[in-house]
């Protein structure tokens, strides 16, 4: 089997693999404290008032 | 597959939006859940929400000060969007599920599609760049960073957002005013607009549909065709609620997964899931 069969065929892996990865560096920059900071507060422009 | 569909669209919508203090209060959750993101658009700011919402996510990290990636908001959709693709919109998504039971009123002749299909559908990528990126950086805020899809366009924030706060909260209730009017003027839309054309948000607006549309083609959870066994009937694209072809059938960035065709298949040559 080719690469790039081989490839396509995994590349759901590579996507979740990235995913995972990106999660990891916004655990160190400290991303996941300011998206549960927006998402504890009523979002105000969400709802049509800010 | 129909009945399952809904009954799995109906467990995800009340488990994700399953805090009940917050409808009979008229505040919103606070836990650790909201750390993570739900697959779907499912506004952080609903009183039952138990998780964020992945395009807030995306607007507030690119919010913050400086241009940083949104790495998070980046993780979370390339985990739902690897495993999944659009199987989120059609099993998932609880602005979806709405919209599907609006669509089931028996009261207009049904449509698929809007006229001028093949250019409005690209008005989700429109919405993606436009309201979700550029829009949040600078465009609509005169340079002040703003979440500009959650302020002017999400329906879903309106829908499961705004109304029960407003309705449960006095002090927010009495400060709405021309913005919230402009958003439930877009809901009201969007609302009429479902139960005579199929899904309308998720075809032409929603800017997580254009995202996991671009995870469809290598996605783990496929809709897969024997050839071999295909008979050309086209019960399939009869079928399909949003007018893809047999060929575009799974693969396409439209397809949301929603099963009709299998269900449709009497030669039973459509699988769901991917062989290995």
């Amino acid at each position: 089997m080719g690469f790039w069969k081989l490839s396509k065929r995994h590349a759901w892996m590579l996507g979740a693999l990235a995913g995972i990865v990106s999660l990891v560096i916004g655990v160190f920059q400290g991303q996941f404290a300011v998206v549960w900071k927006k998402a504890v507060m009523i979002c105000l422009e969400c709802i049509g008032i800010g | 597959m129909k009945r399952l569909r809904l009954t799995v669209q109906l467990l995800f919508t009340i488990v994700t939006n399953g805090y009940m203090y917050g409808f009979l209060n008229g505040k919103i959750y606070r836990g650790a859940l909201k750390y993570a993101c739900v697959p779907g658009l499912n506004c952080y700011s609903c009183p039952g929400a138990i998780a964020a919402c992945p395009i807030g996510a995306l607007q507030a990290l690119l919010n913050q000060r400086g241009l940083q990636i949104p790495f998070v908001a980046l993780g979370f959709l390339f985990l739902f969007g690897s495993f999944l693709g659009r199987f989120v919109c059609g099993w998932l998504c609880p602005f979806g599920l709405v919209q599907d039971l609006l669509h089931r009123i028996p009261i207009f002749k049904k449509k698929k599609c809007l006229p001028l299909h093949r250019v409005l559908k690209y008005g989700k990528y429109a919405v993606l760049v436009l309201f979700v990126c550029v829009g949040s950086l600078f465009l609509f805020g005169g340079f002040a960073k703003v979440p500009a899809f959650c302020k002017y366009l999400c329906p879903s924030g309106t829908l499961f957002g705004a109304l029960p706060l407003l309705g449960a909260n006095e002090a927010l209730r009495s400060q709405a005013g021309g913005l919230f009017f402009w958003k439930l003027g877009i809901l009201l839309g969007i609302v009429l607009l479902s139960v005579k054309v199929y899904r309308p948000f998720c075809q032409y607006l929603c800017p997580l549909g254009a995202v996991y549309g671009w995870f469809n083609r290598f996605s783990l959870v496929q809709i897969q065709w024997e050839k071999g066994r295909c008979v050309s009937c086209m019960a399939c694209e009869r079928a399909c609620p949003v007018a893809l072809s047999l060929q575009e059938i799974s693969c396409s960035p439209e397809c949301i997964r929603c099963g009709k065709c299998v269900d449709a298949c009497p030669q039973k040559c459509l699988h769901f899931w991917k062989k290995s």
